[in-house]
């Protein structure tokens, strides 16, 4: 069990690449090419769900961690780890690998063998930038995600892919190449690219203090663009638009949201408290501003677009709202927000594919012809606008809850507004889409619904869907032993909890230490001893 | 000791029933489909008949109330939050769950033979399970958050059901009507949700009485504040000023759905809202004066519109958002029992008149036009006698159900006060227009010539005459249980009522109520009743002509009630159109595209350098654009790997141009 244990992470990295490898040398036939990249996928994700099976709940860290020198001068490292964090994310990127494949499984009908190879390396790419723990590492492979995306776009594009790859192309290479100076910058200074090292160096205070200032905004602005945060999403709308199915499933959100948490706030706490308010702000225009773009979308794809900058713009506010409460809400909406969104875009992958079009207004009256596609379509739908019950409402409480009460009852107010806009551009899609009378389009082809591949998928995510939103108990306690936020220096001194806190207290202390001032809590705080830690 | 009662089975089996008919549904025969549809309900009511059977009935297991059954599993638990799945029975939730369970189960009987001809039937029961499960969650809520998982669920359930036909337009467009409205609702909910955890540290109901117990410094302030965002949630669920307006769209829905969600029970949450927090208003007198305005305001205003509306299922939905508006009336004034009573009576009469309207309905082919009945009440003897039934009640003539509840909600008005005696002549009139309009709707259906040919006009099956039986005596004998103390039964819960005009806090025992007051103001409501009833007589049996001679009499008036004082166009102009015009003109075009789509190229076109290239790019040459980025990442494993020390080198130089020493 030990050497699993081990190797497992570089198991999970190579798996994939072995997979792409295995797919260019084979030769494409009989949908060859896809069989393979399911079964890499399928047998990746069962490697992934290794981690929370063996990851130990009771303690805070890196666990699984390989550490190894790989170069030198400059010292280089092969390191990886999972933490609460990142655990269920890599197990979420293992997930969505087999819906994406068989996303693409009839829509890709040319070129498969590249499709799938750079699909599989992608996949390897997210991977990595989700468990490395050395910033050089961590930046290939950060970067390394970004070029399978941009040559699928230019070559798989619906109408313009080149002009939409461009577009990607400048939003996310340019913002990360001072990324890159800003990591060697911080090598220059310390010698180090490990993770922790840097963590402690920077905490020291021995790096010059305007520099660093510079340096956090480098990596938040590269991270900014990546999730995206307004006024940034410009690359959104043409990329989901554009790129096949598979790859809109996982193009936003997930790199820069757990990107802001690791290697934001969790390397520059100080630096990133003092843009928070910033942050904060912008999120909320982000999800007023996507939800009201999205009611005026006349194409689905767009549509979505919008809806996810609205959603994504929510778990950044839980993320900059530094409370706890938040930063578990956060967490936990990135993994319900990929697992709907996988949904919700296989669906319309299959829509497109079967009449060709995206424009919402040619659609109408598909429920009676395509029942299952309805259903599952309105069930995830439901799931997105955080019905009670479903995996959306769970985080959308807890960090529209964090915010109210750790940060800004205003900005929460004008947080939860987009909790209305969000059930009427998500019904009013569904009501153009599949109720009313029969479109000429709907009657133009043979009703087609879902089939048993993909209903094998849909099953298990709607399930997926239900469970997470009557137990998320099964997820938030490994989220739980994750980093959490910076607390305030004032905070930090009038609670006297040194760094970090765990479990109520620790919310209390962040989020309303009055609380622990007037209520019995402050005495179960004190008999856990909770603070000591 | 107390014997487990398995509450949770209560929601579970309906949920079991919305799962098989809703999965397997088409491929099963129908009389399957019926038989789990119909056990589904019927289990339910049987829990909770042997709940009560636990605590009343001979050889008790339970020994007090509230019973609580707490999942051991905690929902979520996570930094200040921690949610159990908590169900609490106690007197409220039980009467609750009767009217729920048992009507329910009435109009699922009742479904079968109105159903029973259309294509998704299967679908139908399902939703109508699902909405049981919700509903009852909703009512064994032990936690606000619990709660608000039945709150959205039954909203969920009513918008599958309203759009039901979903290939007619206008029903799928109510549908999504009904679920945004109540979304609006739902935001007060959330603030309300958010203001409880910032306040009190829970959500749990019990405690946060406790909290408010022990502290005599809760008062106005915040708690108004939440008082009055749940409110908001209330009035979006249950239909009251400014928020009604999705329920007369609601009535595209089949009748049956109409008479259980959108009359007995759905539309009624609300009001059980308030009287499961009832000890945050009791600790705002602003909050409840807000209540009992919007009660007493919906009450008028809404039966102002049933007066000359034609279509008998939207005379009765406006009746509904009236009859609603009197409970919040009764919420206002403290008088939560006699609302929750009334709340009641109104699920029986209601459910009624609505089943009552459908077999009307189902009988003459689908007409719902009163224009178009008359003289109805030959071929439909039986309906005849259940709407007049459910009529009679609903007027308030004793000893039907309606008159008890509602005198007892104008009796408790009447005693606040100044401001109680506006209260009470708002719904003295509105006693006066429910008559009048329920009286117009019977003339019209059943009395007078037939309007139109009905050559094939039946009454209903038995499936769905039985329910209609077992209502009306409901309907008749209803109300006397005030008599025997439903009241005092509920006080545990709800408290005695609140009752002197100097203080709203003052609390005053049943016993020490003035009989003779009572028996005075009923006498005026039953005369006030009586004489709607006689000039709907007059109109609509004696002179026929009246109503149209008044209507052009007052052209103005006519129109502003025939078109529902334009509320909908309201709406529309002032928020739906400029909401979308904003976002597609402003921040579309002008933001998106203009301003930031236009930055983004200009820094883009700055950030590639060469003009040239970016043309070869956009050549369309996939080819070559591939090869760049191919290129790209090639340079990049590349740099990972060249020997660092002479990079590093020159790095002390950027980090000072960086530092800006």
């Amino acid at each position: 069990m030990n050497e699993i244990n081990n190797s497992i992470l570089t198991l999970i990295l190579l798996l994939p690449l072995a997979g792409a490898l295995l797919v260019l040398l084979a030769p494409d036939r009989v949908k060859l090419p896809n069989w393979i990249a399911l079964l890499t996928s399928l047998a990746t994700f069962g490697l992934t769900l290794h981690l929370p099976a063996h990851f130990d709940k009771a303690q805070t860290g890196f666990q699984f961690v390989v550490n190894l020198q790989w170069i030198e001068k400059p010292a280089i490292f092969y390191h990886l780890g999972v933490d609460g964090l990142s655990l269920w994310l890599v197990v979420l990127v293992g997930l969505l690998a087999p819906i994406g494949v068989i996303a693409s499984w009839n829509a890709i009908r040319e070129r498969r063998k590249l499709f799938f190879a750079l699909f599989l390396v992608q996949q390897t790419a997210m991977f990595g930038v989700f468990l490395s723990l050395d910033l050089i590492l961590y930046y290939g492979f950060w970067e390394l995600s970004l070029v399978p995306m941009a040559i699928l776009i230019a070559m798989y594009g619906r109408k313009d892919g080149p002009r939409a790859a461009l577009k990607f192309f400048l939003f996310t290479f340019i913002p990360s190449a001072p990324l890159l100076v800003a990591i060697l910058w911080l090598y220059a200074r310390t010698g180090s690219f490990d993770f922790a090292t840097l963590q402690l160096w920077i905490a020291s205070g021995a790096l010059p203090a305007g520099a660093l200032w510079w340096v956090a905004l480098t990596f938040l602005f590269a991270f900014a663009v990546k999730v995206p945060v307004f006024p940034l999403h410009g690359w959104l709308a043409d990329t989901f638009s554009e790129a096949p199915v598979a790859l809109a499933m996982v193009v936003a959100g997930k790199l820069g949201l757990y990107s802001m948490l690791r290697f934001h706030i969790g390397l520059f706490p100080t630096q990133a408290r003092a843009v928070a308010p910033l942050l904060v702000g912008l999120a909320v225009i982000g999800i007023l501003y996507g939800a009201c773009l999205a009611l005026v979308q006349r194409d689905f794809w767009r549509l979505m677009a919008f809806a996810a900058l609205s959603h994504l713009s929510l778990i950044t506010l839980g993320i900059y709202g530094l409370t706890l409460t938040g930063w578990e809400g956060a967490v936990y909406q990135i993994l319900n927000h990929g697992v709907v969104d996988g949904a919700l875009f296989l669906l319309l992958g299959l829509l497109y594919d079967r009449y060709r079009t995206s424009e919402i207004n040619a659609y109408g009256g598909l429920a009676a012809k395509l029942p299952r596609t309805a259903t599952f379509f309105v069930f995830a739908s439901l799931a997105m606008i955080g019905l009670p019950m479903l995996g959306g409402f769970v985080g959308e409480f807890m960090i529209l809850l964090g915010t109210f009460t750790g940060v800004s009852k205003g900005w929460a107010i004008a947080a939860t507004l987009g909790v209305i806009l969000g059930a009427a551009y998500m019904l009013w899609l569904v009501q153009r889409l599949f109720f009313g009378p029969e479109s000429a389009l709907a009657t133009s082809k043979p009703p087609e619904d879902l089939r048993l591949g993909q209903l094998t998928v849909l099953w298990p995510l709607a399930a997926l869907m239900l469970v997470m939103g009557i137990a998320p108990m099964f997820w938030l306690p490994t989220i739980q032993t994750g980093p959490h936020p910076p607390l305030r220096p004032q905070q930090a001194a009038a609670t006297q909890y040194p760094i970090i806190l765990h479990g109520t207290c620790a919310a209390a202390a962040h989020e309303a230490p009055e609380l622990i001032a007037t209520s019995e809590l402050a005495a179960k705080c004190e008999s856990n001893g909770e603070g000591q830690r | 000791m107390n014997a487990p009662l398995h509450l949770w089975l209560i929601p579970l089996l309906p949920f079991a029933g919305f799962l098989i008919n809703g999965i397997l549904g088409r491929r099963l025969p129908k009389w399957i489909v019926t038989t789990v549809a119909l056990l589904a309900p019927l289990a339910a009511l049987g829990l909770v008949l042997n709940a009560a059977q636990g605590f009343f009935g001979i050889g008790a297991t339970v020994s007090s109330l509230p019973y609580i059954e707490t999942c051991p599993l905690p929902w979520i638990n996570a930094g200040l939050l921690h949610i159990d799945f908590s169900f609490v029975l106690d007197q409220l939730s039980l009467v609750m769950l009767l009217v729920v369970t048992g009507v329910g189960f009435l109009i699922h009987v009742y479904s079968v033979g109105y159903m029973s001809d259309d294509e998704g039937y299967a679908r139908y029961f399902s939703y109508l399970n699902l909405f049981l499960f919700f509903m009852t969650v909703l009512v064994l809520a032990g936690n606000a958050l619990v709660m608000f998982i039945g709150w959205e669920g039954v909203g969920l359930a009513s918008y599958l059901l309203i759009g039901f036909w979903f290939q007619k337009k206008s029903a799928a467009d109510a549908g999504m009507k009904a679920f945004i409205v109540n979304r609006i609702g739902d935001f007060g909910f959330l603030i309300a949700m958010f203001l409880l955890v910032a306040n009190f540290g829970t959500l749990t109901f019990t405690e946060i009485a406790t909290k408010l117990g022990q502290d005599p410094g809760w008062n106005g302030g915040v708690v108004t504040v939440i008082a009055l965002c749940l409110m908001m949630g209330a009035a979006g669920k249950s239909a009251q000023l400014p928020l009604y307006i999705w329920l007369p769209d609601a009535m595209e829905g089949p009748t049956p759905v109409s008479a259980l969600i959108h009359a007995a029970t759905m539309v009624t949450a609300g009001v059980y809202m308030v009287a499961r927090t009832h000890v945050l208003f009791d600790h705002s007198p602003f909050a409840l004066s807000v209540v009992a305005i919007v009660g007493a305001a919906t009450a008028i205003f809404a039966a102002t519109i049933a007066l000359v509306q034609n279509d008998i299922k939207r005379v009765l939905a406006y009746s509904t958002i009236s009859q609603l508006g009197y409970m919040f009336l009764g919420c206002g004034v403290a008088a939560y029992s006699a609302a929750i009573f009334h709340l009641m009576t109104h699920a029986f009469f209601k459910a009624l008149l609505f089943l009552a309207a459908g077999s009307v309905i189902h009988a003459i082919g689908g007409e719902q036009d009163l224009r178009k009945m008359g003289g109805l009440w030959k071929k439909l003897p039986v309906t005849f006698a259940v709407t007049t039934v459910g009529v009679l009640a609903i007027a308030g003539i004793p000893p039907f159900a309606g008159f008890f509840s509602k005198d007892a909600i104008l009796y408790a008005a009447f005693l606040q006060g100044t401001n109680g005696k506006i209260l009470y002549s708002v719904g003295l009139l509105t006693a006066l227009l429910t008559a009048f309009y329920m009286f117009r709707l019977w003339y019209m259906t059943f009395l007078g010539e037939p309007r139109s040919p009905q050559s094939h006009s039946h009454e209903s099956p038995w499936s769905m005459r039985g329910p209609l039986l077992i209502l009306a005596a409901l309907s008749i004998c209803g109300g006397w249980i005030w008599l025997f103390g439903f009241g005092e039964f509920l006080a545990p819960v709800l408290g005695a009522r609140v009752t002197e005009a100097s203080s709203w806090r003052l609390l005053v025992p049943y016993t020490q109520y003035s009989l003779s007051l009572e028996t005075v103001l009923s006498i005026v409501a039953v005369l006030v009743a009586l004489e709607g009833w006689l000039i709907a007589d007059k109109f609509y049996r004696r002179k026929p002509a009246r109503p149209a001679q008044w209507a052009t009499a007052m052209p103005a008036g006519y129109k502003l009630l025939a078109n529902k004082y334009f509320v909908d166009e309201f709406y529309g102009a002032t928020v739906v159109k400029p909401l979308l015009g904003f976002s597609k003109v402003f921040l579309e075009w002008v933001v998106d595209v203009g301003i930031l789509g236009g930055a983004t190229w200009l820094l883009g076109g700055i950030a590639t350098f060469a003009g040239a290239i970016l043309q070869r790019w956009q050549s369309g040459n996939l080819r070559s654009y591939a090869a760049w980025l191919a290129a790209g990442a090639a340079a990049l494993l590349l740099f990972l790997l060249v020997p660092w020390t002479t990079v590093l080198a020159t790095l002390p130089a950027i980090h000072l141009g960086l530092a800006g020493h």
